[in-house]
C-alpha cells in the first residue's frame, strides 16, 4: 500500500485489480442478494429489516387496494418497485463483497491436497514409508517431501533443504528455500517442493491447517459484527426509531389538519429520512475490510483485530529486518592488544561455523574469504545457539575450550570482568562501534577476551519518511533490538523512530507492552519466534510472520502470508480505513435527509395549503415525481457508493484534525448537495421518460 | 443599531457574569471551600449530619441515582399533598380550595420536573402557603437536582474516580449557588419595586367606575428571583413577568432576562475547569452561543418585521406588537423569548402564542432540540453531553479511530444510552402531541383552528417534554386529558434523560482515560463546535420538520402569501 491511497494489489491475486468485481461474481451475488431477502438474514440489520418491513406492508395494503377494485396507479407499482430495490441493493452489496471473500476461498480450497502423503516408518531413514491420505496424518509424524509433492499438512523441516513454491498461500510465485533449523523451518500445507526434499514433522492436524482456517475466515463464515460496528447499528436503529416516530406522528398531524397521507406515501417518506445508504452498505464495508487485508498477504483471524489496528498509538518494530536489511554482515575486526587479527578470525569463524543466522554466515563467508582462515569441524564439539535469554551463542570445541560470541553485557558478566585495563580497552573498541551505528560482537575464548566483531547495519532507505507519516497519524513508534543502548540510539536517531527498547529480552518486550497498555496506549508488535509469542499474545494487535514458529501464529490475532514486518504499518491504515469509510458514509447518509425533507414535505402538503409550494425548492411540482424521484435515488445512491464501500475511502496520512475537516466536507457537504442535484436530474428523466404519466 | 448594542451589552454580561460563577461551580462540585463556606459552612455541616453523610462521601453511579430519583419522587409526593389539602391547610387568606387530582398531580410533576408548566393561573388558585412551601421549595430543589446530574456526569468524565455523593450535591448546590444568588437577586428586584410581603391583597378603585379591585400580592420577589435562576418559569401571577408586579422597570427586566442564562451559561466553563481543560468548556458554551445567537437572531427579525396581513390594511407598517407590553420593546420581548425557550426557563414578558409564526417557530426549535442552548440549569450541560457522544462517535469514525472524549472511550453502551436519551424528546414531544390532537378529548382545548391550533398543541407538549414551561396561550390546558398527559410527558422529559445520563457517567466513571496524540481528533476546535452544532440541528431539529410544516411554516406561507 503507499500511503496515500489504495492498498497496492500486491501480486496479481485472483482478480483483475482493475474491476472490483467480474461478471461471473456479479451473477452470483444477484443470486446471493435475492437469498438475504430471507426475513431471519433481514433482521441482522435493523435499518434494511425497518425498510422492508415498512414496504411489504405497503405492498399488501396497495394489492388489497387493487382487489378491491381500485385503479392499480402505475407511479404507485413504480414507487413500490424502488423500495423493494433499496433492499435488494443493500443486499447485493453485501453479496458483492462477500463474493470477492468466497472467489479466494475456492481457489485455496482447490489447493488442499488430497495427494498421498509419504509417511516415513523411521524418522531416520528416508527410504521407507508407507503412502497415507493426509487426513490420516497425526501430529508428530514425520513425511519425506520430494520435488513435485504437495506438503500435506502445516509443518516443520527436521531435515533438508529444499526450495518451495508457496504462491498457493502467498500469491508470491518465487519459490522460497525451507530448511531445517532457524526462522524458515515452518512449512504450510498445501504448498509444493519444486526441489531436493525435506523432511517434515507434522504440527497440525488436517482440517484444522492454516490453510483451513484462512478459508474459514476469508469466507466471513467466521465473521461477527465488530465493536465500532456494533455502536454504529444501534445509532442508526436509534435514528429510523426517531423517523418512524416522526412519521406516524405526521399522519395524525395531517389527520388533525385535514387531510390525509396515503400510506404509501409515508412509507416512502420513512424509507428515503432512515439512513438506509449506510446501513445497506455497513456489512460489505465490514467485509471489503477483511478482503483488502488479504489482498496485502494478511490473514485477519477476526474483524475485532483488524478494527482495533485502526486504533494502534504504539508500534513496536524489530530492528533487524523491519527498519535496517535483516543481514547484518561483519564489516571488521577489532583484536584486542596482545591478541592477533588471525586468532580473532580463527575463533569467530570456528563460533559461527554452524551459526544459521546470516550474521552468522557472513561472519564465516569473511573468515575464509578475507582472512583465509581454515576451519577443521572435526575440532568442534558442539554448538551453542543463540537463545534470547544468555544472549551469546559460540562452540565447545573437542579439546574443550569454549569460544563465546554476544553482547557485550552478556559476555562480562559471564566471565564476571568488572575493571582493569582489558575492561577499559573492550568498553572503548565497543563504545566506538555502537556510536557509528554497529552492533559489537565481543569474542571470548576460554573466558579471556580476544577482541570485537563489528556487525554493521543499513538502515532501509524511506524507512524514516514513513515514520514521520506515522507520527502525524499519531503513531509512536519503538524500535525493539537486542543492540546495546548506544547501537539503538545511533540507529534509532538515523531512522526517525520515536523511541528504542535497547537490549530486549521477551520479558522486556512483555514489560515495556504491559506498561505502555497501562498507561492507555494501544500496542502493536510483530514477531515470528517462538519466545514472541507471549508479548504477541499481550500486544492489542500481534502480526506474526507465516514463516514464524506455530507458538507465534497461535498467540498472534493477524498473520503475515509474505513475513514483511513492514506491513504492520499497513495493517494499521486498512483498520483506519475501515472506521472512516463507515463514519464518512454515516455523514453522508444524514446529511441526504435535508434535501429529501424539502423533496416530499412540501409536496406532500400542497393540496392542503397551496402556499407551501414556496418551499418546494427544486421546483418538483407534484407529490407522485417527487416521491419517485426520492425514492429512486435513494435505491440508487446505494448502489452508487458500492465501490467506495469496497475499496475504502482513500486515505491520507495527516493529523485527526486535518482529516476531519477534510471527511466532513467531502461527505457532509456533499450529502447536502447531491442529493437536491440527483433528485431534481432523475425528477426531470423519469417525467421526459412519462413515467409518472400526464397530470402527475 | 441600539438593538445590536443591546444584545451585546446582554451577551457580554451573560459571558462576563457566567465566567467567575463557573469557577465557584468548579469550587462547589469540587468540594472545596468557596467564598460562601464562612457563611453556610455551619448549615452545611449541619445538614450534611442530618442526611447522614460527609462531604467527601462517595456512591456508586446506581445509588447516586437511586438516591435521586428517592429524593425527587418524596418531593413530588409531598408537593401533591400540600395541593390536595390547600383548602384545609392554614396561610390562606383568599380561602382558595384544594386543587383536583389531575392538576394537583400536573402541578406537582411541574415543578419537581424543573417544568413550571402552570395550566391554572398562579394567584387566583394557589395559596401563599402553597406557593412558598410548595412551589418556591421545589423552585430551589428541582434545580438542585439538574445541577447534582451535572455535576456527576462532569465529575465521571474528570477522571477523578468518584461521581460524588447526591445528597452532598444537593446540599451544596442549594447552599452555596442558588440561595446565595437568588437572595441578591430578590434584593436587587425589591429595589425596582417588586412586592415581597405576606400577601394581604390590596383592593383598588378603578377610575371609570369605581369598580372594586383585588390584586392580590405576597412573597412575590423571592419567587421571581428563583424561577429566573434556577430555570423554573412559574410565576406568581398568572401573567408571569409580564405582570408590573413581578417585572417593573426596563432595569429589572434587564436583570431578570440574564437571571434566565446566568447559571445555565456556567456549567461548561465549570465543566472546562473541573476537566482540566479549559478548551473544552469553551468549546461547549461556544456551540451553545452560536444556536442561542442564532435563534435569537431569527426571531428578532421575525417580530420585527410588518405583518403583511397587517400592513395591507393601510396602517404604516410596524413591527407585531401583539402580545406584548408595551412596557417593553420588540427587543426586549424577542430577547426574553429566545433566552426563555433556550434555557428551559419557561417565564415569559409576552405572550408567545402572538408572536409571528417564524418567531413562535424558533421558540418551538430551541425547545425542540432538547433544551441544549444553555438549557435548564445543570440539564442543559448533560443533555448537550448527549448530543457531544454522538458528534464524538461520528467524528471519531471520521478520522479513522474508535471514538473517544476527554479520553474515554466511547463504545456502544455509549451509544445506546445516548439514543435512547436523545429518543426522550422527539417520542415526548411527537407521540403526546399526536395523541392530543386525533383524541378528541385533546382537541376540544385548542381554540384556533388549523395551523396555529396545531403549532399551540404541539408547543404545549414541546414545552412540557422539554422541561420549559411556557406556553402557547389559545389553549385550554387545564382538562383531565392534558393534564394527566402534559404530567407524563414531562415525567418522560426530564427522567428520560437523567436515568440514561447517570447510567452513561457512571459507565465512563469506570474507564481508563487513554492519552492525547496527534491521532486523537481534539474537541475544543471550531471544527467540533461547527459539527456540534450541526448534529443538534440535524438529529434534534430535522425530526420535528414535517410537524412544523404543518404548523408554524404552513402558517407563515399563508400569511404570506395570504392575499393570492
Amino acid at each position: 500500500m503507499n500511503m496515500n491511497g489504495q492498498p497496492e494489489r500486491h501480486r496479481g491475486h485472483h482478480h483483475d485489480p482493475a474491476s472490483l468485481f467480474t461478471r461471473t461474481m456479479l451473477l452470483q451475488a444477484v443470486r446471493q442478494a435475492l437469498l438475504k431477502f430471507h426475513p431471519v438474514k433481514l433482521a441482522k440489520n435493523p435499518v434494511m429489516f425497518l425498510v422492508a418491513v415498512s414496504t411489504l406492508y405497503a405492498t399488501i395494503l396497495h394489492g388489497v387496494h387493487v382487489a378491491q377494485g381500485a385503479d392499480w396507479q402505475p407511479v404507485i407499482m413504480q414507487i413500490l418497485l424502488w423500495l423493494w430495490a433499496t433492499v435488494f441493493f443493500a443486499n447485493l452489496a453485501e453479496a458483492l463483497a462477500e463474493g470477492r471473500g468466497k472467489a479466494r476461498a475456492d481457489s485455496l480450497r482447490q489447493t488442499r491436497s488430497a495427494q498421498k502423503a509419504k509417511r516415513l516408518d523411521d524418522p531416520q531413514e528416508n527410504t521407507a514409508y508407507s503412502m497415507v491420505p493426509p487426513t490420516e496424518l497425526d501430529v508428530g509424524d514425520v513425511v519425506l517431501v520430494e520435488a513435485g509433492d504437495i506438503i500435506p499438512v502445516d509443518g516443520e523441516v527436521i531435515e533438508g533443504i529444499a526450495s518451495v513454491n508457496e504462491s498457493a498461500i502467498t500469491g508470491e510465485s518465487a519459490p522460497v528455500i525451507r530448511e531445517s533449523g532457524g526462522d524458515r523451518s515452518a512449512v504450510t500445507g498445501g504448498t509444493t517442493v519444486i526441489s531436493d526434499w525435506i523432511k517434515v514433522r507434522i504440527t497440525a492436524k488436517h482440517g484444522e491447517t492454516f490453510l483451513d482456517r484462512m478459508i474459514r475466515m476469508v469466507e466471513g463464515a467466521a465473521r461477527q459484527k465488530t465493536p465500532n460496528e456494533i455502536a454504529l447499528d444501534i445509532l442508526l436503529a436509534g435514528l429510523s426509531l426517531i423517523f418512524l416516530v416522526a412519521v406516524v406522528t405526521l399522519a395524525c398531524f395531517a389527520i388533525y389538519s385535514g387531510t390525509t397521507v396515503p400510506n404509501i406515501y409515508l412509507v416512502a417518506l420513512l424509507v428515503t429520512l432512515v439512513p438506509t445508504t449506510i446501513g445497506g452498505l455497513l456489512s460489505a464495508i465490514g467485509i471489503a475490510g477483511m478482503d483488502r487485508l488479504i489482498h496485502i498477504n494478511i490473514v485477519a483471524k477476526s474483524g475485532r483485530a483488524v478494527e482495533a489496528s485502526g486504533d494502534i498509538d504504539t508500534i513496536l518494530l524489530d530492528k533487524t529486518g523491519t527498519i535496517t536489511y535483516g543481514n547484518r554482515m561483519m564489516e571488521s575486526l577489532h583484536p584486542l592488544r596482545g591478541v592477533s587479527q588471525d586468532q580473532l578470525a580463527e575463533a569467530i569463524t570456528l563460533a559461527s561455523w554452524q551459526d544459521e543466522t546470516p550474521e552468522g554466515k557472513s561472519i564465516v563467508q569473511m573468515g575464509i574469504g578475507h582472512f583465509g582462515v581454515t576451519v577443521e569441524p572435526e575440532r568442534i564439539a558442539c554448538f551453542i545457539p543463540f537463545s534470547a535469554q544468555k544472549r551469546m551463542s559460540g562452540v565447545d570445541l573437542t579439546d574443550g575450550t569454549e569460544i563465546r560470541k554476544g553482547a557485550r553485557d552478556s559476555i562480562l558478566k559471564m566471565i564476571e570482568l568488572k575493571d582493569g585495563p582489558v575492561y577499559d580497552e573492550l568498553n572503548q573498541i565497543v563504545d566506538g562501534i555502537a556510536r557509528a551505528g554497529g552492533t559489537p560482537l565481543v569474542v571470548v575464548a576460554e573466558r579471556r577476551p580476544l577482541g570485537v566483531v563489528y556487525l554493521k547495519d543499513t538502515i532501509k532507505p524511506g524507512i524514516r519518511k514513513r515514520f514521520a507519516q506515522l507520527r502525524q497519524m499519531g503513531i509512536r513508534t519503538i524500535m525493539i533490538t537486542g543492540d546495546n543502548a548506544l547501537t539503538a540510539a545511533t540507529i534509532a536517531a538515523e531512522a526517525g523512530v520515536d523511541d528504542f527498547l535497547a537490549e530486549a529480552t521477551p520479558e522486556r518486550k512483555l514489560d515495556f507492552i504491559r506498561k505502555a497498555q497501562a498507561q492507555g496506549s494501544l500496542v502493536a508488535m510483530c514477531g515470528d519466534g517462538s519466545n514472541d509469542a507471549p508479548a504477541l499474545a499481550q500486544a492489542d494487535v500481534g502480526v506474526a510472520m507465516n514463516d514464524g514458529t506455530q507458538p507465534a501464529k497461535e498467540a498472534a490475532n493477524l498473520v503475515d502470508l509474505d513475513s514483511d514486518p513492514t506491513k504492520l504499518i499497513e495493517v494499521v491504515l486498512v483498520g483506519k480505513q475501515l472506521l472512516i469509510t463507515r463514519g464518512a458514509l454515516t455523514t453522508f447518509s444524514i446529511a441526504n435527509d435535508v434535501a429529501k425533507y424539502f423533496a416530499i414535505i412540501p409536496t406532500l402538503f400542497m393540496g392542503l395549503y397551496p402556499q407551501l409550494k414556496a418551499m418546494d425548492i427544486m421546483r418538483l411540482g407534484d407529490l407522485k415525481s417527487a416521491v419517485l424521484a426520492a425514492v429512486i435515488f435513494n435505491a440508487l445512491i446505494i448502489v452508487a457508493l458500492i465501490p467506495l464501500a469496497l475499496r475504502g475511502v482513500s486515505l491520507h496520512s495527516s493529523s485527526a484534525s486535518a482529516l476531519l475537516r477534510r471527511h466532513l466536507l467531502l461527505f457532509g457537504g456533499l450529502g447536502l448537495l447531491i442529493p437536491f442535484a440527483g433528485i431534481k436530474i432523475i425528477e426531470i428523466t423519469i417525467k421526459a421518460l412519462g413515467l409518472v404519466g400526464a397530470g402527475g | 443599531m441600539s438593538d445590536l448594542l443591546h444584545l451585546s451589552i446582554y451577551f457580554g454580561v451573560v459571558l462576563g457574569l457566567s465566567l467567575p460563577l463557573g469557577r465557584h461551580l468548579a469550587q462547589v462540585y469540587g468540594n472545596r471551600p468557596t467564598i460562601m463556606t464562612p457563611l453556610v459552612g455551619g448549615l452545611e455541616r449541619l445538614m450534611l449530619h442530618l442526611g447522614g453523610c460527609k462531604v467527601d462521601d462517595q456512591q456508586k453511579p446506581l445509588a447516586y441515582l437511586v438516591t435521586l430519583l428517592m429524593f425527587n419522587a418524596l418531593g413530588a409526593v409531598f408537593l401533591y399533598g400540600l395541593l390536595l389539602l390547600q383548602g384545609i391547610l392554614p396561610w390562606n387568606p383568599a380561602h382558595l380550595p384544594g386543587l383536583r387530582p389531575d392538576l394537583a398531580f400536573n402541578v406537582a410533576v411541574s415543578f419537581v420536573t424543573n417544568t413550571n408548566w402552570q395550566s391554572y393561573g398562579g394567584e387566583a388558585t394557589l395559596s401563599p402557603l402553597s406557593q412558598s412551601l410548595g412551589l418556591v421549595t421545589q423552585n430551589f430543589l428541582s434545580a438542585a437536582t439538574g445541577m447534582a446530574v451535572a455535576a456527576a456526569l462532569i465529575r465521571s468524565l474528570a477522571g477523578h474516580g468518584s461521581m460524588g455523593h447526591c445528597h452532598v450535591d444537593l446540599i451544596r448546590s442549594v447552599l452555596h449557588v442558588l440561595l446565595p444568588i437568588a437572595l441578591l437577586g430578590s434584593l436587587l428586584l425589591v429595589s425596582q419595586g417588586v412586592p415581597q410581603n405576606w400577601g394581604i391583597p390590596v383592593t383598588a378603585h378603578t377610575l371609570e367606575n369605581q369598580a372594586p379591585i383585588t390584586i392580590p400580592q405576597g412573597p412575590v420577589a423571592s419567587q421571581i428571583s428563583i424561577k429566573q435562576l434556577g430555570t423554573n418559569g412559574g410565576g406568581y401571577f398568572n401573567a408571569n413577568s409580564a405582570h408590573p408586579y413581578e417585572n417593573p422597570t426596563p432595569l429589572s427586566n434587564l436583570l431578570e432576562s440574564l437571571f434566565i442564562l446566568l447559571i445555565p451559561a456556567a456549567f461548561p466553563w465549570a465543566f472546562g475547569r473541573m476537566v482540566g481543560d479549559f478548551r473544552q468548556g469553551r468549546a461547549v458554551f461556544m456551540a451553545m452561543t452560536i444556536l442561542f445567537l442564532g435563534g435569537a437572531a431569527v426571531l428578532y427579525w421575525a417580530e420585527q418585521s410588518p405583518n403583511p396581513m397587517v400592513t395591507d390594511l393601510a396602517i404604516a407598517p410596524m413591527a407585531n406588537m401583539e402580545g406584548k407590553e408595551v412596557r417593553f420593546s420588540v427587543r426586549d420581548a424577542a430577547l426574553w423569548a429566545a433566552a426563555t425557550t433556550a434555557a428551559s426557563n419557561g417565564s415569559v414578558n409576552s405572550m408567545h402564542d402572538s408572536f409571528t409564526p417564524l418567531g413562535g417557530m424558533v421558540a418551538m426549535v430551541n425547545m425542540m432540540v432538547g433544551e441544549v442552548i444553555f438549557g435548564g440549569v445543570g440539564a442543559g450541560f448533560y443533555t448537550m453531553f448527549v448530543f457531544v457522544i454522538l458528534t464524538v462517535f461520528i467524528a471519531g469514525l471520521m478520522v479513522g479511530r474508535t471514538p473517544e472524549y476527554l479520553g474515554k472511550k466511547i463504545e456502544s453502551r455509549e451509544i445506546k444510552l445516548a439514543m435512547l436519551a436523545e429518543l426522550t424528546i422527539p417520542v415526548g414531544t411527537l407521540l403526546f402531541a399526536a395523541l392530543a390532537v386525533v383524541l378528541p378529548a385533546g382537541r376540544h382545548s385548542v381554540l384556533n383552528a388549523d395551523p396555529h391550533g396545531l403549532s399551540e398543541i404541539l408547543y404545549a407538549y414541546t414545552s412540557a417534554t422539554a422541561n420549559n414551561g411556557s406556553a402557547f396561550a389559545g389553549f385550554n390546558a387545564n382538562t383531565v386529558f392534558h393534564n394527566t398527559c402534559l404530567g407524563f410527558a414531562m415525567l418522560i422529559g426530564r427522567y428520560g434523560l437523567i436515568v440514561p445520563v447517570l447510567l452513561l457517567a457512571g459507565g465512563l466513571l469506570d474507564k481508563k482515560r487513554l492519552p492525547v496524540t496527534s491521532g486523537t481528533f481534539p474537541t475544543h476546535g471550531p471544527i467540533f463546535v461547527m459539527l456540534l452544532v450541526c448534529v443538534v440541528l440535524i438529529v434534534g431539529g430535522l425530526t420535528f420538520f414535517p410537524a412544523l410544516a404543518l404548523g408554524p411554516i404552513a402558517e407563515h406561507f399563508l400569511m404570506v402569501g395570504h392575499g393570492n
